[in-house]
């Protein structure tokens, strides 16, 4: 098991690495840099502070040097845009990013999996249905989920239809502040779970229809055991692994989803911050982000192959799976 | 239910292959008195014909029916299937205006070419290099192997959006829309591929061992015909699965790379340009026909998980 952790912390330093480098060459290769921020008419040395403060004057090889060197003493540069440090931003940016993920995650586990196994061990209309609204919802990525509830919130005027917070929230007391976001996170969030769910309904109906046809159901039933007792207490166990297998892919998708769902919101999170960062060849912005991307990617599949051992001792002890 | 996933496929293609001909309106015909104009309903007594609209108010964006003077439908005529003249009543506006007065349903239906067309560019693209990437792997084994599959693995964790939002805007912002294509096609298909070079190198990898390889070999055919001749067909139906899969993710990263002004320029109509509109929340909530593109995205994609039902596999893994 520490060697399997070690391994992919390996595994996810490599990633970062290659990714935030590679978006800072790919950045500074760009037409256009940093400069044009700065208004119509930059005087001369006000265009070459500026360069020399990014380092632009170097070549590219040099500055993706001396920011690596940097980045090992967790110094990840400046923002232009936001004249603050990216390591502030970043930081402020991914917790957003993730408290919309692990809301998210959460809902479509709390949606997806009971469904799976009402749908997966039951026959009849009410399971048609939910196998029905599944594969519909299968076929709404979070773009339209998005829209549709941002055009749903504009019209009933329910919930607010985008925003991490109402305006003038910074005056708010810290608890006031938390209720707040609370109200603004459900949109977002159900957006980027509501096709995840489906996916784990999904997944879940058919691996535990799988399970009650394994003998030892067949014969636990046939002992008498309660059908309640063999599907929680004796099934589900067993069905678990395939969901456990996607969880870490699950988690990518909501990376990839949180991009499109922040920017449709107004969520200010990661996906959002990068977008803003490229569109203003705001390097170091940009070269952060794609570490923190990364970050999550990694993270999210290092979660999925934890779960999956847990769910299954074959992996557990070092076998193939 | 699989074969009314195809036939909706099917009818999707064949709409977006008759577009001239279905849509009344040209796509780029801006109607300025009618900027953001409700869809003009078509009335069926006496005859099929619509209320002409008139502008009452540009702040309000009011619109008032003429009810006195119906304008009929006219069919087959200036080489369309319906249309109403514009000095006779029109325009047909079967799902409204957008702000610059354009027909969004005929806008709609030429948007199904260029996300349509894109996408399967990508896809057929993705498809080569992965079957090249994972037959080659696959054939030759070893030290090839394993270099091409680290490599795979290697793009399959990259954060897609980021790379392809990364690799858009590092190019110039206004780009003129066959290079946009070009563009974004080989973008997708950079980031497709991997998934497809995995499956078909474990099939050649599997293949190869089999009697039929060895006889090819024994007969002297070269590896690359004994590749590309008789190893790659056994990966056919592999493709075809990843075709389905890959196509409604292209026409997805489409809509989004559009929708976030990094795709094509706004004069292009697509699925993705067109959801532009949408970015106006007040505004959509006024003009919800500016959504019917998200329900073209919708039923393409129901379409695909329709027709790939019950093959016994997980269903479409929707990333962007």
């Amino acid at each position: 098991m520490a060697r399997f952790l070690a391994r992919r912390l390996l595994f996810a330093l490599a990633l970062v690495m290659v990714v935030s480098s590679a978006s800072l060459v790919l950045a500074r290769l760009a037409p256009g840099d940093i400069t044009a921020q700065l208004g119509p008419f930059p005087t001369p040395s006000e265009v070459a502070n500026l360069r020399a403060r990014f380092d632009l004057d170097r070549s590219p090889a040099e500055q993706l040097m001396l920011w690596a060197g940097r980045a090992l003493r967790f110094e990840f540069g400046d923002s232009f845009l936001y004249n603050r440090p990216v390591r502030e931003l970043i930081g402020r940016a991914a917790a957003n990013t993730a408290a919309l993920a692990v809301v998210a995650l959460t809902a479509a586990t709390l949606l997806g999996i009971p469904l799976g196994i009402f749908t997966g061990s039951r026959r009849g209309t009410a399971a048609a249905f939910v196998r029905g609204l599944s594969l519909v919802f299968l076929s709404v990525p979070p773009l339209l989920t998005s829209l549709v509830l941002v055009f749903i919130a504009a019209t009933t005027r329910l919930f607010p239809p985008g925003g991490m917070t109402s305006a003038g929230a910074l005056d708010l007391s810290w608890s006031a502040w938390l209720l707040d976001v609370a109200i603004h996170i459900p949109l977002p969030a159900l957006a980027l779970a509501l096709p995840i769910a489906a996916t784990f309904e999904r997944l879940q109906s058919q691996s535990m229809t799988d399970a009650l046809h394994q003998p030892f159901a067949v014969a636990a039933l046939a002992r008498g055991v309660a059908p309640r007792d063999v599907i929680v207490r004796h099934a589900w166990r067993v069905s678990l692994r395939p969901i456990c297998a996607v969880y870490g892919l699950a988690i990518g998708a909501l990376l990839s989803g949180s991009f499109i769902v922040e920017f449709v919101t107004a969520w200010p999170g990661l996906g959002r911050l990068m977008y803003e960062a490229l569109q203003a060849r705001d390097i170091y912005l940009v070269a952060g982000c794609a570490a923190t991307g990364g970050l999550f990617l990694a993270f999210g599949s290092l979660i999925g192959d934890l779960l999956l051992a847990a769910a299954d001792p074959r992996v557990r002890q070092g076998q193939a799976a | 239910m699989r074969r009314a996933g195809r036939l909706l496929l099917g009818l999707v293609v064949l709409i977006a292959a008759a577009a001239p001909w279905l849509a009344p309106n040209p796509p780029d015909r801006a109607f300025a008195q009618l900027l953001y104009a409700p869809p003009t309903p078509i009335r069926f007594t006496p005859a099929p014909s619509i209320y002409p609209q008139r502008l009452v108010s540009r702040l309000e964006r009011r619109f008032e029916e003429d009810r006195q003077h119906p304008a009929p439908l006219r069919w087959f005529s200036g080489g369309r299937l319906v249309t109403v003249p514009e000095d006779q009543g029109g325009p047909l506006l079967l799902l409204g205006a957008d702000r610059f007065g354009r027909d969004t349903f005929s806008r709609l239906l030429y948007g199904a070419r260029a996300s349509l067309a894109l996408a399967a560019v990508a896809t057929v693209l993705a498809l080569v290099i992965g079957a090249l990437v994972g037959g080659v792997a696959g054939y030759a084994g070893g030290t090839v192997d394993d270099l091409f599959s680290r490599f795979t693995d290697f793009v399959l964790v990259l954060p897609a959006i980021y790379v392809a939002l990364a690799l858009r805007a590092v190019m110039p912002l206004v780009l003129p829309p066959a290079t946009v294509f070009v563009l974004l096609g080989g973008i997708f298909a950079l980031l497709g591929w991997p998934i497809v070079a995995r499956g078909v190198r474990a099939i050649i990898a599997s293949e190869r061992e089999r009697d039929y390889a060895l006889a090819g070999h024994a007969l002297g055919a070269r590896p690359s015909r004994i590749l590309l001749r008789h190893l790659l067909p056994a990966a056919g139906g592999y493709l075809s699965v990843q075709a389905t899969l890959l196509l409604p993710a292209f026409i997805l990263a489409e809509a989004t790379l559009s929708y976030v002004g990094l795709g094509f320029p706004d004069t292009v109509p697509t699925w993705g340009t067109m959801l532009q509109e949408a970015t106006n929340v007040s505004l959509l909530a006024e003009a919800p026909w500016m959504l019917a593109p998200a329900a073209a995205i919708f039923i393409v994609v129901l379409a695909v998980n329709l027709a790939v039902q019950g093959t016994g596999r997980a269903p479409v893994q929707l990333e962007p």
